[in-house]
């Protein structure tokens, strides 16, 4: 479904700060498959989210999803395949146009916008059910703007709007790290939920090493640019923290620099 | 020093001021038109456009020539338009094809416009009286411009409010409150901007157009310092409307609230010019309006929670802890 081939990518080139961020990284996702991805500060793991989202075109390598070369698809042509949440609730979500128009956005993703209403009558009752399995009183305040809502509920709509027209892959980026950590079990359940049920293929990277380990059927591991581990099927089933540290410091040959993620759990 | 009090104000008659009071109404709702082009491209895209200093007086200089052609009232209206939409475009092709930061493409298309519109003119001044050609509204019939200019906000404003709620006028919303998720729904924010710009320098150019039929001429300077008017019929408009409406401050009345902004200005300006305020600080009068709009609702909302009041009331609470725990001592 995901197919990446030998992407490179070095930022501020020729400058004191030049930065290799991504150093030959090579992933084939397939069909359903839900993949977690951890690794060190600084490892390339939302770069290689943001190389698949386009927000830039890499130096070499190739992207392609279900077969098609998007490599040289700017972003919001890419958009039609992916759907996406961020770290920042903020940045999923328009906070001044209501619960509504942000799904309705959604709905219209890959379509071209032309002058029909930009939410239809019909629409309301879907998105209405749609938001009621969420459980949090969402669905009688869709005509609220999203910036009076918390961080977790503007995720949780963040997620429904990435998944709301079917992805090809959901790209989840550290989507629940910015949230209390009540909020980030509910979040990250709805995130099992939705992955399972419509049968997605998915990309997450998450900084806690419990949650890469007890979610999805695949682990990559990244260090400097590089996937340095990938562990799938019994193997991941039968993974533990210490085992995982253990895996990557056999395989990067020193340990893990995460402050963040050890603390984690 | 009394006396002279006192003649200055036995000097104002009242009278006068009401009887200027149509003339003020009706250019304050002909700049209303330019005010909800400046909404477009300030409240919606995020975006300040300074283009419309000159595409302003674009569409005076392209209706007064035609007119004079013996085109159309309404036809020189419509390609006066026109000529705002292309002037929006260039301000559009250099902000997203060239990457010029959004103010200066802005300032670039506004002196490149200068050129043009002496181009245009082929002088300085065009005069279009009302006594040789037929104009759409003039200020020889006050309360006709009154109604022709009203019925033509009703008609903008209507199309705002639908167009607005389309999908791609949702669009449009998006990109200029988070460009970045916009990105990732697949939305063109480049193509948005283009568009948004072109259809606000259109309704700029609309109200250049009337302002030119209404005073009887067009002029190259008649634009100059037309964004603060903008600006100031949004920024009042904004502020009066939400201290009325407060949270039930919809859409459509953000767009009317606009015009009744651009109106209160006219009449704000008025009095200050009936108070025998030198024309020559009428434009240091508006830059001060504009910044006391501005400054308002920030203060108000800096007023709720300042390190001032903190400082206050900390310092209460700390003699007062002091005094208790002297009590115990």
């Amino acid at each position: 479904m995901l197919e990446i081939i030998d992407i490179y990518k070095t930022f501020n080139k020729g400058t004191v700060n030049e930065k290799v961020a991504l150093n030959g990284v090579s992933l084939k996702l397939n069909d359903g498959d839900f993949c977690t991805v951890i690794g060190g500060n600084g490892a390339g793991k939302s770069t290689m989210l943001n190389a698949v989202a386009g927000v830039w075109p890499v130096d070499s390598g190739a992207i392609l999803i279900d077969g098609e070369n998007v490599s040289a698809l700017p972003e919001h042509k890419r958009a039609p395949y992916l759907g996406r949440v961020f770290q920042d609730p903020r940045m999923g979500t328009v906070a001044d146009m209501e619960i509504i128009e942000n799904l309705a956005i959604a709905a219209r993703r890959g379509d071209r916008r032309g002058l029909s209403w930009g939410v239809k009558k019909s629409e309301r009752e879907a998105y209405r059910e749609m938001l009621a399995r969420f459980d949090l009183g969402l669905e009688d305040r869709m005509s609220t703007k999203v910036g009076l809502l918390s961080g977790g509920q503007r995720q949780a709509i963040t997620l429904l709007m990435a998944t709301i027209k079917k992805p090809k892959v959901l790209l989840l980026d550290e989507h629940t790290a910015a949230l209390d950590p009540k909020t980030a079990v509910k979040v990250l359940e709805l995130s099992d939920e939705i992955i399972e049920e419509n049968h997605l293929t998915a990309l997450m990277v998450t900084h806690n090493m419990k949650d890469a380990i007890t979610h999805g059927n695949r682990l990559i591991m990244m260090s400097d640019g590089k996937i340095i581990l990938d562990i799938s099927g019994e193997d991941k089933k039968a993974l533990t923290v210490d085992g995982l540290l253990k895996k990557f410091e056999e395989a990067s040959g020193s340990k893990l620099e995460n402050d963040r993620m050890l603390l984690a759990d | 020093m009394m006396s002279g009090i006192l003649s200055y104000f036995s000097s104002l008659n009242p009278l006068t001021f009401l009887s200027q009071l149509p003339g003020n109404i009706a250019q304050g709702i002909i700049w209303g038109l330019m005010g909800l082009g400046v909404f477009i491209t300030y409240k919606l895209l995020d975006f300040a456009d300074l283009s419309v200093d000159g595409s302003f007086a674009t569409g005076g200089a392209v209706t007064a020539v035609l007119i004079i052609a013996g085109v159309p009232v309404w036809a020189a209206v419509l390609i006066a338009m026109l000529a705002g939409i292309i002037a929006g475009l260039v301000t559009g092709f250099l902000h997203t094809v060239l990457g010029i930061p959004g103010i200066l493409a802005g300032i670039l298309t506004q002196i490149a416009l200068y050129s043009i519109n002496l181009n245009i003119m082929g002088k300085a001044n065009v005069p279009v009286s009302y006594r040789n050609y037929d104009l759409l509204l003039s200020a020889s019939n006050i309360n006709m411009a009154i109604i022709i200019g009203l019925v033509l906000v009703a008609v903008v404003i209507i199309l705002m409010y639908w167009y607005f709620g389309t999908e791609q006028g949702s669009a449009i919303r998006s990109t200029g409150s988070n460009p970045s998720m916009s990105k990732a729904q697949g939305i063109n924010i480049s193509t948005m901007k283009v568009i948004a710009l072109a259809l606000s320098n259109g309704l700029v150019a609309l109200s250049g157009s009337l302002f030119a039929q209404y005073q009887g001429f067009a002029d190259i300077n008649m634009g100059r310092g037309a964004i603060v008017i903008g600006l100031a019929a949004v920024v009042i408009g904004t502020v009066i409307g939400e201290g009325i409406f407060k949270k039930g401050m919809n859409f459509i009345l953000r767009l009317f609230f606009v015009v009744v902004g651009a109106v209160l200005y006219y009449i704000a300006m008025g009095l200050v010019l009936w108070l025998k305020m030198p024309t020559d600080d009428t434009k240091l009068f508006t830059a001060v309006v504009v910044a006391v709009f501005l400054a308002v609702p920030y203060l108000q909302d800096k007023s709720k929670t300042s390190f001032k009041k903190v400082a206050k009331r900390s310092a209460k609470l700390l003699t007062w802890n002091d005094g208790e725990g002297d009590e115990n001592a």
